[in-house]
C-alpha cells in the first residue's frame, strides 16, 4: 500500500502526544509500516504542536510537508488554518471548534481572524467541524477533546472499532477508562447533523 | 516481536540487550528519554547526574571498572562533557562506553544548532548515526561492540527527528557478561604527558583500523549500506538525511547510506561514486561528508545546492534535484504565531512581573522561565548557556558597579546545580554586589520533569538527600540569603527591592513547584466579574494563557486552563476577579 499521511495538530496541553500514540499502536496491529514524529520540549509549553503519523507497505521520511497529508486532526481552529495547507487537495480535514487565543493575539500585536471554518470548507477541503470541547465535557472531562477527536477520525478510517477501543484501552489510566470509551464513543457516532 | 519505539526508547532497549551495567546522563531536549526508558529496566543502574560533566566520568569510571557504561546528552552537553571526552579517548576503556549526542537542526528546543559530528574527528573517536529506531536499537549494540574491540569510547550521533520518532524494532534479550577485571594500568589510565604520549600514537592507530573497518565490515554488518536503482543520481548521506533522501527519490537514484560518520571510509565512497553519473552529499548543517569527499578527490555537489542551516526534508530535496514542486490548499486568513508560553500558574511569571516593575536588566538562564524573555513579560536580556545568568552578571557588575543596583540573574534549581554554583562561588569570592535569583520549582521542567540533587527524589523516584540552595549559597559566602513565593506578589516584590538596595551580594530563591506537577493541587479556576470588570488590562500584563479579553473587551478566564493561582487577582484593582 502506498504510504498515507496524518497529522495531529494542536495547541501544546492539549493531549495530541496520547492521540499520536494511539494512532500508532492502532496502525502497527494492522501490520503496517508506521512512523510517528512528535516535538517535545520548548514548543509543549503552550505553543503550536504538530505530529505526523505515516504508514503503508514501508515508510521513510518520518515528516509530512506542504500538500502530503490525507487527513488532518486539529485540535483548535487556528491550528487548522496554520496547517491546511498541509493537507492533500482532496485530504480530509476533522475538525475541533475550540478557540484558544495565541499570546500574540492576548498581548494584542495579532487578531485571530474570523471566519476560519467558512475559509476552511471554501477551501476545497473536506471538513468536518464540531465542538468537540463541549462534548467531551459531556463526557466528563474537558481533557478528553483528544478522546472524542480519536472517535472522529477512527470512524473515517477503513479500521476496525475494535482496535481503536482495544489501543485507548492500553493508553489511558484505568480510573478514567469510562470517562474515556464514552468520549470515544461520542466522537465515533458523530454524525453531520450534530455539527 | 516488532514494536513502535521512540528513537530515544529504542537506545534504551539496545543498551539493556548489550547488558549495560551503568547510565549516567543530565536531561536534555531531544535526548531526555533515552535515560528515562533505561531506567524502567532494573537491571540497569541509572542515575541523574548534575551536569553531563559529571556524566561522562560516571560512565569513564564505571567503563574501566569493568561494566558498560553510557551517557546521553544533547549536543550542548557534549560541550560541557568535552574535557573528559577528549581524554577518554586517549585512555580507551576497559568495558564498552557508549555516549550518544542529540543534536537539533532546526532548534526546536535549543540555543544553537552545533553540529556534533566535528566532535568524533576532533577527540578521535567513532561516531555512529542510525535513521530510525530500528537502527538506535542495533546501532547501541554494535557501538559496544566496537568500543571493546578497538579500545575506545564510541558517539552515537541522534537528531531531533530520529530521537523524537517512532518506527517499528525488534527486541531481543540481554546478554549479560557480567563485569570485567581490572588490571591496574597507569600507562593507559593515567594521562600525565609521558604516559599521554604513547597513547596518543595508539589512537592515531586505532582511527586507521576503525577506517579499514568502516571501507569492510561495517558493510557486511549493515551500518554502511550501499542500494543500487537508477545510476543518473548517486545520494550519499546519513541518518534522517538518508530517509528524506529515499522519499523524494526513490528508485530515481542509488544510495550510500554512512551509518558510520567518523571515522569514514574512502574506498566504499570513491567506488560508489565511481558508478554514478552525478552525486549529491544530503547532510543537514555542517559540509561534514562533503569535506572528506572532496578531500579525498571525490566529485560530489553539497552545499553548493543545499543549505547549512535548520532541518531538510523531501520536498526540499525533490526541489533541489528535480525540480518537484507539490500543490497546496489555500486560505484567505493571516494567521498570526503560537509560540510557547509558560503555562497558567506557572510560578515564574509572578518573579518576572515584579522585575519587569522594577525595570532592572535580567541575565538569563536556560530552562521554561527562558519564556520570560518573551512578550508581554519581555524580561530577559541575555541567554547563553548553562549557568552563565550568574557568571555573566558578575562580568556586568564588574564592568561598571552601577549596574549591580539594578541588574539581576535568573536560574533554574537544576540549572544552577549543573553550573550555576560556580559563578555564584565566583559572585561570593571576587564580591561582586550581585543579585542572583534561584528559580526553585523543585524540578527539571524544560525537558519535561526530571527530578535533581535539589529535589529530594533520585531518578526511580525514591527519597534521597536533598541539596539545601540556601546552605549552599551561605556556604559559598553569601550572607543575604531569602526565600519567597512568587505566588505573593508583595513579599516578591519587598525581597528583589532590597536585594538591589543592598551593598553585598545576595540570593533570592523563588521558590513554589512548578503547576504541572501531579502532586500540586490546583484551585478552583478563577472567574471574572463582568459587571466589575473596566477592561483596563493590568491582568492581562502577565501574559498568562488562560487570560483573555472577551467580545465585549472584559477579561476573561479560560476555564480549562486555569489553575486558581491569583496572581492576576492580586493586580485587578476592581476586585474583578474572583475565586
Amino acid at each position: 500500500m502506498p504510504v498515507k499521511s496524518i497529522m495531529i495538530v494542536g495547541v501544546g496541553g492539549q493531549g495530541t502526544l496520547l492521540a499520536s500514540r494511539i494512532l500508532g499502536e492502532v496502525l502497527t496491529s494492522e501490520g503496517y509500516d508506521v512512523k510517528v514524529s512528535e516535538v517535545h520540549g520548548m514548543s509543549q509549553r503552550g505553543g503550536s504542536v504538530v505530529t505526523y503519523v505515516k504508514y503503508g507497505d514501508k515508510v521513510f521520511s518520518p515528516i509530512i510537508e506542504k500538500g502530503e497529508a490525507d487527513m488532518i486532526l486539529a485540535f483548535e481552529q487556528l491550528e487548522a488554518a496554520r496547517w491546511i495547507s498541509y493537507l492533500k487537495p482532496d485530504g480530509k480535514l476533522i475538525l475541533n471548534t475550540q478557540k484558544i487565543a495565541p499570546m500574540t493575539v492576548v498581548t494584542g500585536s495579532a487578531e485571530y481572524p474570523d471566519g476560519i471554518v467558512d475559509e476552511l470548507k471554501n477551501s476545497g477541503a473536506d471538513v468536518t467541524a464540531f465542538d468537540v470541547l463541549s462534548l467531551a465535557v459531556k463526557a466528563g472531562s474537558a481533557k478528553a477533546v483528544n478522546v472524542v477527536l480519536i472517535g472522529a477520525m477512527a470512524a473515517r478510517t477503513d479500521i476496525a472499532k475494535d482496535a481503536w477501543l482495544a489501543a485507548v484501552k492500553d493508553n489511558v489510566p484505568q480510573k478514567f477508562l469510562d470517562l474515556n470509551l464514552k468520549a470515544f464513543e461520542m466522537g465515533y457516532t458523530l454524525t453531520e447533523s450534530e455539527e | 516481536m516488532k514494536r513502535l519505539f521512540l528513537g530515544n526508547e529504542a537506545v534504551a532497549r539496545g543498551l539493556y540487550e548489550a547488558g549495560c551495567h551503568v547510565v549516567s546522563s543530565y536531561p536534555g531536549t531531544p535526548s531526555t528519554e533515552i535515560t528515562e526508558f533505561a531506567a524502567e529496566y532494573d537491571e540497569i543502574y541509572c542515575e541523574w547526574a548534575p551536569n553531563e560533566k559529571v556524566a561522562m566520568e560516571v560512565a569513564v569510571g564505571s567503563s574501566i571498572a569493568g561494566a558498560r557504561s553510557f551517557c546521553g546528552m544533547k549536543h550542548v552537553g557534549l560541550n560541557v562533557a568535552a574535557d573528559p571526552l577528549f581524554t577518554a579517548s586517549y585512555t580507551g576503556v576497559n568495558a564498552g562506553m557508549v555516549i550518544v549526542v542529540a543534536d537539533d537542526p532546526g532548534m526546536h528546543s535549543s540555543q544553537n544548532e552545533q553540529d556534533s559530528r566535528h566532535y568524533a574527528k576532533a577527540a578521535k573517536v567513532p561516531m555512529l548515526e542510525p535513521s530510525d529506531s530500528e537502527e538506535c536499537l542495533r546501532f547501541t549494540k554494535t557501538a559496544f561492540e566496537l568500543s571493546e574491540s578497538y579500545d575506545t569510547p564510541v558517539i552515537v550521533r541522534l537528531t531531533t527527528r530520529i530521537a523524537h520518532s517512532r518506527s517499528l524494532a525488534e527486541t531481543a534479550d540481554r546478554v549479560n557478561d557480567g563485569l570485567r577485571a581490572y588490571e591496574k594500568n597507569p600507562r593507559k589510565y593515567v594521562m600525565m604527558p609521558a604516559m599521554a604520549r604513547d597513547r596518543h600514537i595508539a589512537v592515531e592507530e586505532r582511527t586507521l583500523k576503525l577506517a579499514d573497518w568502516s571501507e569492510g565490515k561495517a558493510v557486511s554488518d549493515g551500518i554502511n549500506t550501499v542500494e543500487y536503482n537508477s545510476k543518473k543520481i548517486g545520494i550519499i548521506s546519513s541518518g534522517v538525511c538518508y530517509q528524506y533522501s529515499r522519499e523524494a527519490l526513490g528508485d530515481k537514484a542509488s544510495y550510500l547510506k554512512l551509518g558510520c560518520v567518523y571515522p569514514l571510509p574512502v574506498r566504499l565512497i570513491k567506488d560508489f561514486a565511481a558508478q554514478c553519473e552525478k552525486v549529491y552529499v544530503i547532510e543537514e548543517l555542517d559540509d561534514f561528508l562533503e569535506t572528506h569527499c572532496k578531500k579525498n578527490g571525490i566529485d560530489v555537489i553539497g552545499k553548493e545546492s543545499f543549505t547549512l542551516l535548520g532541518e531538510y526534508s523531501q520536498s526540499m530535496i525533490a526541489k533541489v534535484i528535480l525540480g518537484d514542486e507539490k500543490e497546496t490548499l489555500k486560505i484567505n486568513a493571516a494567521v498570526p504565531p503560537r509560540p510557547p508560553v509558560l503555562c497558567a500558574g506557572c510560578p515564574h511569571r509572578g518573579l518576572f512581573y515584579t522585575l519587569k516593575k522594577q525595570k532592572v536588566f535580567v541575565s538569563g538562564d536556560i530552562g521554561c522561565y527562558t519564556l520570560g524573555a518573551l512578550q508581554p513579560l519581555g524580561m530577559m536580556d541575555t541567554c547563553i548557556c548553562m549557568g552563565a545568568s550568574v557568571s555573566a552578571l558578575h562580568g556586568r557588575n564588574k564592568a561598571d558597579g552601577e549596574n549591580a543596583k539594578k541588574s539581576v540573574a535568573v536560574i533554574g534549581d537544576s540549572t544552577f546545580i549543573h553550573s550555576g554554583v560556580t559563578g555564584l562561588i565566583n559572585i561570593a569570592y571576587n564580591n561582586s554586589n550581585s543579585v542572583v535569583i534561584i528559580l526553585d520549582n523543585s524540578i527539571t521542567g524544560m525537558t519535561g520533569h526530571q527530578q535533581n540533587p535539589t529535589t529530594g527524589y533520585n531518578i526511580k523516584g525514591d527519597p534521597v538527600a536533598a541539596v539545601s540552595l540556601e546552605k549552599l549559597a551561605e556556604a559559598v559566602g553569601i550572607k543575604r540569603v531569602t526565600v519567597v513565593d512568587p505566588y505573593d506578589l508583595s513579599r516578591t516584590e519587598k525581597a528583589v527591592k532590597e536585594a538591589l538596595e543592598a551593598d553585598e551580594p545576595s540570593v533570592i530563591i523563588s521558590r513554589r513547584p512548578c503547576a504541572l506537577l501531579k502532586y500540586v493541587k490546583h484551585n478552583p479556576p478563577l472567574k471574572v466579574d463582568k459587571d466589575k470588570c473596566r477592561s483596563c488590562k493590568m491582568c492581562m500584563k502577565i501574559g498568562c494563557p488562560a487570560i483573555s479579553l472577551d467580545k465585549n473587551t472584559k477579561a476573561s478566564i479560560d476555564f480549562t486552563q486555569c489553575v486558581g493561582c491569583k496572581v492576576c487577582k492580586q493586580l485587578c484593582r476592581f476586585d474583578a476577579i474572583t475565586d
